[in-house]
Parts: C-alpha cells; structure tokens; sequence
C-alpha cells in the first residue's frame, strides 16, 4: 500500500450547461487520509463535482488538482484514473456479460496498456487479492455468474469491489448506500472508515444516519458552491443549511 | 507458474473444437477430392469448385475480421471490405507485373491497361511489385497504415456508434469512387484480371489451385487460433467491457481508443491478407469490391452465423455464402429478396445468430479461466 | 414578269392608288416600282453568292414595301423559283421533311399564288455570309418596330456590320428613342464602332460606355487593343486609350467572375437543396428515435416513381401532375415508413446498429421489389413548361427554373416543418419525446404513437425530395443509393435532430461540392469532402448543432 500525500484542491470551479450553473465558484480542500461526506439537495451539484474530477466533464473554469503537481484538468480519465483516483458511480455500471471475477480482474491495479493486458498472466498474488475482495464484498459464492445477472444491491457491492482492487490514493464515492440493507449499510461504513487514513475518501449521500455514523467533516453544496462545512453537529444546526436543505 | 496456458483454454471450447477440427477435414480431403479423385467421378473436386471452397475460406477469413471488431469491440465497421480489397489489390499488383510479357500488347513491364491508355512509364508506387516479399509487405501495410490513421482520427475524437458506422461507410464509398477512375493506375473500372502465374506457378492449374486453398486454410485456422488468444486474454476481456460499457472501462484506467486502434489495425490486416489469398483463386479484382453493400453483407454473415464467437462468424460466412451461390444460380431475383429478408429476420429474432440457436439456453455462469486457487478459502498454493 | 396591260387610264388610277395607299397592305396591279423589284428578284435567283450581297443591299435600299418579307422569307429558306418560268415566289412555310409540295405567294401582291410541287421549284440559297448580311438590313426595318424587344435585336443585330450606314442608322434611331433598354443596346453599338475610329478621343469615350459591359463580343475587342503583336508593338497606339482599355478589361474581368461566383452559388444551393430534402427527413427520424435509417433512400426513390406513375397516369395534365405527384408522394412514402416502423423498428428500440442492419435489410427489399415492377431501366419524368427554361439576368449569368423552384420548393418544406414543430401539439410531442422519452411517457404522450408518426413525417419528407429529384435526373431504382451516403454526411456534419444543421450542413456541402468540381473533378471533390468530414468531426464530434442536455448523452 502506498502511502500517500496528496491533497485535493477544488478551485473556483465553475461549470455550465445550456445557462445553468451547475457549479459556481466551487472551492474546498480534501486532506489525505481525511474521509469526507458531501451532501446537499438534488442539483446541488455533487455528481458534476465528482465528473469534473474524473475528467468526464470540462469545467468553464476553475482548477483541479492533486497533489501540488498534478493538474487533473489536463488529463483524460484514463490518466485520472491511473493517477490514483478511482470512482464509484451513482448508478451501478458493471460489465454485465464479464463474470464478477472478471469485473474484479479489470479494475486490478497495474499497466493497462494493450501489450501488456494482451500477454498478462495472472499471478498468484492477484488471485489472492481478488478473493480477498469477494470476500469483503460478499460475493465470493457468485464469482462465475455475470455481472448482468446480479441483483441491484449486489451491483453495488461488485462496484465498490472494483473501486477497491483499483486501489486508488483517492475513492469518490456517489451513493454507496442507495438499495441497500441495514447490515449492509454498517458493513459499508465500517469498510469506508478502514479505509480512511491511507486513503482519502470523498462520500456522496442522502442518508443523514450513515452521514452521521462516517463522516468526521461534512460538506454542504448548494447550488453549485460550498454552503457550509463542519463536523455534523455544527452543519446540522447551521440555519442556512436547515432552511435549504434539512430544515422542517 | 499459471497451471495452463491459454491455447489449451481454447481447446476446452467446443465451438473452436469443430472449427479447426473441419478445417483439418478441409485441409485433407480437397486435394484428395481433386487430385486423386478421377474427374468421372461425382466425389471429384472440379477447379470450380475448388475456386468456390477457396473463396469461402477467404470470406470466413473477413468474418472474421469483423466479428473481432464489432462482435467483441462493438465497432460497427460498414467498410471492412475496403481492406479486404486493398490487400486484394496489392496482391492484383504483384500478379499483373507477373504478367510480364504475356500480356495482349505484349510490353515487359506495363501492364495491358497502362498500354492501353498510353503511359509510357510505370508510376511510382508499382514499383517493387514484382517481388513478391513486397507484395506481402504491402498486403498487410496498406490496409494496416489506413486503418491506423483512420482509426487514430476517428477514435480520439470520440466518435462512436452510428456515426462512426456511417463515416466508415462514406470511406469505402470514397475509396471505390477513386479506384473505378481510369486515370489512377489500378485499372479503372476494369480492375486486373487475366493472370498467369504466381510465384512462377500456374495459377489455372489444379496443382496449384489445390496449395492456394490448402495455404488459406491454414491461413483461416492461424488467424482463428491468434483471435481465439487475443479474446480469452484481459486484453480480450477489457474490448469486450469496451463493447458494453466503454465510458466505465475508461474510469478504470484503459485507454480506450487504443484498444481500439489495436484491434482496427489488426481486423484490417486480417481482411488485407483474406483479399490477398482471394484475388489468385478468383483472378480477377475490380473496384466494386469497395462498395458499401460488400462491407455490409460480411456483417449480414457474422450476425447470421453468431457475433462474437469467431467460429460463429466463419460459419455463417459460409452458409450465407453458399445460399448466395445458390440462389443466384437459380432465382437472382430472389437473392435479393432473401438477402434483404436476411438482415431484417435475423436482427429481429436471431440477435445472437444460428450458433445462438443451437447452444440453446443464455448462459448464467461464465467461464473464467479455472481459477489458479480454489474459491470460498485463502488456500494459497505456494510457488 | 409583265402581266397584262390594262388600259392607261386604269394604270394611272392605280398608281394613284398605289401612291395613297402605301404600306397599307396588299396593293393589286404593279407599277415601275414593282418592275424594278422584280427585276431585282430575278438577280437574287440568278446572282453569284458574291454578288447577292450586293443585291440585297441594293434591295435594302430601294424601299419596296415587300423588300422586308422578301427578304425575311430568303433568310428562312422560304425563297423559290419556278423551275419553267423562272418566277420568283415565296412560299408560306419552310420546305419540311415531308412537303412535296408548297404553298406560293406572289412577292407583289403577296398574296397566295397557287402551289407547286418541290420537283418545279429551286430554292434560292443563302450561306453564313449572306445571312449576316440579311440579318442587318432586316435590322434596319425592325429598328423603327413598334416592340421594343424587336428593337433592342435589330441593334444587335446591327452591330454585327457596323459600316458608317448602319453607324448613321444607329445614331438617328438613338436621337429619338425613349426606351431606356434600346436606348444603352444603341450607345453600347454606337461604342462599339467608335473603337475603330482614327482619333484617341472617341476611342477613350467609347471605352468608358463600354466599362460596364459584360458581352463577349465587347470584351474581346477591348482585349484586342492591348494585345502585343510578336514584334512587339502594340495593335493600339495610343498609349492612354490602351490603359483605359486595360483597366476597362479588369473590371469587366472581375464582373464576369463576379457573377461566375454567384452562378456557381446557385447551382451549389441548389444542389444542397435537394441534400436538405433528404437530410431533413434523416435528421428527425435518428434525433426522435435514435435510429439511422438505412433504407432511406429508398423512400426518396419511391417519392421519385410516384412522380412517374402519376405522371404516366394523367398524361393530358403534364403542368399540374408534379404539383399532385407531391402530396401523393408524401403518402406514399410516409406510408412505407410507417410500415417499417410498425413492424421492424419498433421492435429494435435502443438497439440503433441493429436498426442500421435492418433498415438496410429493407432497402433491398425496396429496390429489388422496385426493380421488378418498373424494370431496371431509367425512367424520365417530363418537366412542366412552368418549371422549365431559363431566366437569363444578365449576359453573363443564366438561372434555370427548375433549379429556381426546387430552391424555393426546399425552403418552404423548411419552413411548413419548423412550424409543425414548433408551433403544432403534435410538434411539441415529438420534441417531448427525443429530449426525454421516459419524462414524456410519465405525462401522459404515448412515445410509440410519436414514433410511428415521427418516422412517418421524415419518410414523407424524403418521399417528397424524391420529387425534386425527378426533375433533376433520371428515376431509377439506384436513386436512393446515390445520395443516401451525402445525407448521411449531411447529418453528420449538421448534428443529429437539428433541422437548421440539416439546412446549413446541406447547403454548405452542395456549395463546397460545386466549387471544388471544376477544379478537382467530382470524384476527388467527394473524396476531399469526405476527408474535410473526418477532421471536421474532431472538433466538434457531435455536428454543428449537437443535441443538448443528459438524455443525449446516451446517444
């Protein structure tokens, strides 16, 4: 495990779509190690944030950066991802004619050149890696079924999976929770808080329970900016966030 | 040490077991059809026939091709004839300056056409055509190089679906648009014909007839074992994630368009080396092998026989191909009816081809590659 | 000929008659007059070539008041002598293919004269020169024609010899004429002749009138005078007329290609019109429904025979059968479309490659079933007088009017479907639909119904650009074939549902088609369009005008 130093900076980050701001001036800071949720209303824009990051959008202006060197906005997502930022999506894409070994197999860590995946043999010690990750994820009993034939929680799990054989220095994470059963929530914040501290890990969610039992610094958006950041308690009895957003 | 390699995988699939198992049966029985076989017989081979067998192979070999880049990677080529004819044309090439003197005007070095049109010189890229290496080399160069540039363009900006459908086809249009012109040196709309020999060797003859086919079985079956590899690999994997989802593969870090430049490059080379062997069987190649209709029926094949399968591919290039023979013998009309029938029926019902049809039930488990450990505990094997 | 003498007195009553009633119409008797003009016909039937010049003119001059039809029927062949007698007649129309015999008119009374068979009469011939020459003098009469028309050819025709006599003739008719067309043909002819004068100063003013002409005939002479013999001495001497003249050539120059531009701009937009006919269809149908349809082309093709058969079957009406042929076009392929829609594509939602794959599948069926009803061979529909022929703006620039209509044809096709969609409930509908099917669907718009009727709009529309193409080529069953690639280009480069990308792509690519075919050919100019395609697709992958908004992102 590597360990990493790298702050991601969100600066003055603005995007627009057909007139709509769908970010405005975004700024905040994440520190490595830190596990940090971000919440807000439905078009607060947390999903662009995240697309911009990943390189699927192109922001009007603003910078993105990780570390004090790397300019995110100069990449394409393959380079982001390789840089060590990895993505779980909001809504589940696995390879659905892969089988869920497969899917693991993908999002393993190294060179993913042509060449390389062309002649690459399986190692013993990316097997094991692999079955560690069933193991983690649940699946272990269903690896030969295809993706496209797991139940929807199921996606979910297979998806974080993936995010975790990536081992990237930073997890985005949108929606961990949605469909998902009690047990499977605890065992999805407790997965998240081992894995802060050698990695940092950025939480979309709705949930304001699993928010409260993960976060230790939680971030407002709002119409496309930070409305307010804090611990939870402090943002929870922010008045300019109950009227917007929890309020009543 | 991995327990196997992946040639044995490939023997595990049944589908590749009766592919290369009839090829075998292909590779034996037709020179003893023809050549042992007295001419009397109603088991006898006749050239025609042996033309037919030869021209099916070379029609498998382009399935093929496409079934790798749009049954696996997604792309929907509708100009993989282009290179089927590129490589055709350059092996064309090398057969006219076989010609040699034999020619109608009889002039050592210009071929009849170029005679005919009053060129006093070979122009510049014929020259090095009378060595066959070179032929070779161009055969896999020419299509390989347009692919390459077209393929860098057409991916890197993104362009996908139905759009690059189109753009491929509006290719191959261009490219038959330019090789029917008469002042372009291949021919016009005459194309070459009228060959005599290949390497020294007769092509009327049956002897040789016979090696042509026997070469471009073995061709088929090397090309089948090299696609088979290359699609059990990751690599094989991570074009088919490409295939279903290519935005998410892209998040996990692949590089998407070379992926698929990989595979375009290569699907092109394969076509080139299928009009290659096709074009001394036939004797002849004209410009409308470009034609967008041509690109479009290999696909017609694949998805008849089953994409993404590669044996499903070669099979069904046969089978449309002998209806073809076929009807067009005995109802051309009909043909196209049926050919048109075709597309419509088997995009509406057969979505996964005949070989879908036959293997029955949608698979629910996969098969990976048997895992090196066993699952459902950390046994870990020691190297 | 002598007719019979009648008696003095009778012969002095008729000259008197003859005096009166000059130029009044047919006058009965003869008189000296009417000798000499006899005389004069006998040495047009007896004269050399050479010397018929001579005696046309003199003719041309001697007043007759049947100088002009005679002269007018030598000029068209009407001209003849009786083999045994040797009296001149003219004959009421041409010799044809089948006449074996001709109507006769007496040259004096010109009055109809008996007819005799081809066998006893010889035509009086002309040659090239001799018309040029009968043209002038004709010219001469038809310079004082009431019609203005008629005057504005007889000065061209003038022009064609200008002696100091026709000079002369042109001046004193500029002195009195009023129409302003005639008036410029007259200083235009009068310039003309001016060029040859001794002295510089009328050469000057000649070539100032003649700046802003864009006849051949002037630009040539102009560059005649500053053209240098192989000695290298000027065919101009003066040295200021030669600047004058070589700065008049420039601007004629850049006038002519001027007007060059804008007649190449009209067969680019025309051109380009019939691409947005048969693009726009194609753009509505893949922005609605995300299918390409590959088989629509052929729905143009069977717009195209549908023109035929109605024409075919109303041939007594050929003026109005286009305008019917295009609402029972429309039917006809909106129907088609539909069908396939109904049972082929509806099925295949989602699923645009294989939409491809069997639309193709369909478009052979078409042809092939087109092919057996209508055989493969061409089929020509006929052009309405109304749509046919010429508008000549200038001399340099010539339009023609079935291009003319098919422009404006195209624009008001533009216009009726942005209103259908902008402004109708059906429109908003379908505009629901392609922007976001699922939203639709949840209030209350049954997204299929839209299909089928969407699909059905765009293939009526290609139906209908078959009928513009009618007019333009001949109906085959390849027609779709040929243009179905270049729509595809279109809504490539104009971005997928945008009607005004249909209508710039397509008019921009038939003007960059029709610059570079001079210069490069058809072939190369498509290959170059292409390739321009390709890299224009980097830029913007999604068109000029691409589909916005997260639904489209799907596609």
């Amino acid at each position: 495990m590597s360990v990493h130093d790298k702050t991601l900076y969100v600066e003055q980050l603005t995007v627009s779509f057909d007139g709509f701001k769908a970010l405005n001036d975004l700024t905040l800071k994440i520190q490595p190690g830190e596990l940090r949720c971000i919440i807000g209303p439905n078009g607060a824009g947390k999903t662009t944030m995240m697309d911009v990051i990943t390189g699927k959008t192109r922001p009007d202006s603003g910078t993105v950066r990780f570390g004090p060197k790397l300019n995110l906005l100069a990449l394409s997502e393959p380079e982001i991802a390789q840089a060590g930022i990895g993505r779980k999506f909001q809504k589940p894409t696995v390879f659905e004619r892969l089988t869920v070994f497969e899917n693991l197999e993908l999002a393993l860590a190294g060179d993913k050149s042509f060449l390389n995946t062309l002649f690459a043999r399986r190692t013993v010690a990316q097997e094991t890696r692999i079955f560690e990750v069933l193991e983690i994820i649940g699946l272990a009993q269903q690896h030969q079924a295809l993706g496209g034939t797991l139940a929807h929680g199921q996606k979910q799990w297979l998806e974080i999976g993936m995010l975790l054989m990536q081992e990237p220095e930073l997890l985005l994470v949108d929606e961990p929770v949605a469909g998902m059963t009690l047990q499977e929530i605890e065992r999805t914040a407790a997965l998240l808080q081992s894995l802060a501290g050698e990695h940092s890990v950025v939480v979309v969610e709705h949930d304001m329970e699993f928010v409260r039992s993960i976060a230790k610094r939680v971030t407002v958006l709002h119409e496309g900016r930070v409305l307010a950041e804090g611990d939870m308690d402090q943002v929870q009895s922010d008045p300019r966030v109950i009227e917007v957003y929890l309020g009543a | 040490m991995p327990q196997y390699t992946l040639w044995i995988s490939a023997r595990k699939d049944a589908g590749t077991a009766w592919f290369l198992g009839g090829l075998a049966l292909v590779v034996v029985l037709v020179p003893i059809l023809n050549q042992v076989v007295p001419p009397s017989s109603p088991f006898h081979l006749s050239a025609y026939g042996l033309t037919l067998v030869g021209k099916y192979l070379c029609y498998a070999l382009l399935a093929l091709s496409v079934d790798l880049i749009w049954g696996y990677c997604g792309i929907l080529s509708l100009g993989q004839a282009a290179f089927f004819s590129l490589g055709g044309y350059a092996m064309g090439m090398y057969l006219m300056r076989e010609i040699g003197p034999r020619g109608v005007y009889g002039d050592p070095v210009l071929p009849d056409f170029m005679v005919f049109l009053n060129w006093k010189s070979l122009p510049w890229f014929w020259q090095g055509f009378n060595h066959f290496w070179f032929a070779i080399l161009m055969i896999a160069l020419v299509p390989g190089s347009l692919a390459l540039a077209f393929g860098w363009l057409a991916f890197r900006s993104r362009v996908t679906g139905v759009y690059l459908s189109i753009i491929t086809q509006a290719l191959t249009y261009a490219l038959m648009l330019a090789f029917f012109r008469n002042d372009m040196g291949f021919g016009g709309n005459n194309g070459f014909t009228d060959f005599k020999d290949i390497m020294g060797f007769d092509l009327h003859s049956d002897r040789v007839r016979v090696v042509l086919l026997v070469i471009t079985a073995i061709m088929l079956g090397l090309s089948y074992v090299v696609c088979r590899m290359i699609v059990a690999s990751r690599a094989g994997r991570v074009i088919r994630a490409i295939r279903d989802a290519e935005s998410r593969i892209r998040f996990l870090g692949y590089r998407v368009e070379s992926f698929k430049l990989w595979v375009f490059v290569f699907s092109a080379v394969l076509a080139g080396i299928a009009g290659a062997l096709y074009v001394p069987q036939i004797g002849i190649i004209n410009p409308g092998e470009f034609s967008p209709i041509n690109s479009i029926e290999v696909v017609i094949w694949v998805a008849v026989g089953g994409r993404g399968t590669l044996y499903g591919a070669a099979a069904g290039a046969v089978l449309v191909n002998y209806a073809k023979t076929y009807f067009t013998s005995t109802i051309p009309e009909a043909w196209n009816y049926a050919l048109g029938a075709l597309f419509v029926l088997v995009t509406l019902f057969l979505p996964r081809g005949i070989i879908g049809l036959v293997s029955g039930r949608v698979k629910k488990q996969g098969k990976t590659e048997r895992p090196l450990i066993q699952a459902g505990g950390p046994e870990r094997s020691r190297e | 000929m002598k007719q019979s003498l009648l008696r003095p007195g009778v012969r002095w009553f008729f000259l008197l008659l003859l005096l009166a009633s000059r130029g009044a119409g047919p006058v009965y008797g003869q008189s000296s007059s009417d000798d000499t003009f006899l005389a004069t016909l006998g040495e047009l039937r007896d004269a050399s070539f050479a010397d018929k010049d001579d005696v046309v003119e003199k003719s041309g001059q001697s007043g007759h008041r049947n100088v002009q039809a005679v002269l007018t029927a030598l000029l068209e062949d009407r001209l003849y002598f009786r083999n045994d007698d040797k009296k001149v007649f003219l004959v009421k129309t041409a010799a044809g293919e089948d006449s074996s015999a001709l109507d006769l008119i007496d040259p004096v009374t010109l009055q109809g004269a008996g007819s005799a068979s081809l066998d006893n009469l010889t035509k009086i011939g002309t040659n090239n020169h001799l018309r040029r020459i009968l043209q002038t003098t004709l010219a001469r009469f038809r310079l004082s024609s009431a019609d203005a028309s008629v005057r504005v050819q007889a000065a061209r025709d003038i022009e064609q010899n200008l002696d100091t006599g026709n000079v002369q003739l042109l001046r004193e008719r500029s002195a009195v004429e009023t129409d302003s067309r005639v008036k410029d043909e007259l200083a235009a002819g009068l310039a003309l002749a001016a060029l040859d004068s001794s002295d510089a100063q009328p050469r000057l003013a000649a070539i100032s009138t003649l700046r802003h002409s864009l006849r051949q005939d002037v630009l040539n002479k102009l560059q005649a005078l500053i053209e240098k013999s192989p000695d290298g001495s000027f065919a101009e001497s003066d040295e200021h007329v030669r600047l004058a003249a070589a700065a008049a050539v420039k601007s004629i120059s850049r006038l002519h290609a001027l007007n060059s531009g804008v007649e190449t701009l009209f067969f680019g937009f025309s051109l380009g019109s019939v691409l947005v006919l048969i693009a726009i269809g194609l753009a509505i149908t893949f922005g609605v429904m995300g299918v390409i349809n590959m088989a629509h082309g052929e729905l143009m093709m069977l717009g195209a025979y549908t023109t035929y058969v109605v024409q075919v079957a109303m041939p007594n009406h050929k003026e109005i059968s286009i305008l019917v042929a295009i609402p029972a076009a429309f039917l006809v392929a909106a129907l088609t479309g539909i069908l396939i829609e109904r049972t082929i594509i509806r099925f295949l939602y989602g699923r645009p490659l294989e939409t491809l794959l069997a639309t193709f599948g369909v478009s052979l069926i078409l042809q092939q079933l087109v092919r057996s009803i209508f055989t493969a061979l061409n089929r020509s529909v006929v052009t309405p007088n109304w749509m046919s022929g010429t508008l000549q703006l200038n001399e340099a620039l010539a339009i023609t009017y079935n291009r003319l209509y098919i422009i404006i044809f195209t624009l008001l096709v533009f216009a009726a479907l942005m209103l259908i969609l902008r402004r109708t409930r059906v429109g908003l509908q379908i505009r629901a639909v392609s922007q976001n099917r699922a939203m639709a669907k949840a209030m209350g718009i049954r997204s299929e119904w839209v299909d089928a009727l969407t699909f059905g709009l765009g293939s009526g529309i290609a139906g209908v650009a078959g009928v513009a193409l009618s007019q333009l080529t001949n109906v085959n069953p390849n027609l779709g074939q040929s243009y179905i690639i270049d729509s595809f280009m279109v809504v490539v480069f104009g971005g997928v549902g945008s009607l005004w990308g249909s209508m710039v792509g397509g008019m921009s690519m038939g003007v960059v088609n029709e610059l570079l075919e001079p210069y490069a050919g058809a072939v190369l100019a498509k290959i170059f369009v292409l390739i321009a395609l390709i890299l224009f697709i980097q830029r913007r992958p999604r068109g000029l005008f691409p589909p916005t908004g997260r639904a489209s992102e799907n596609q």
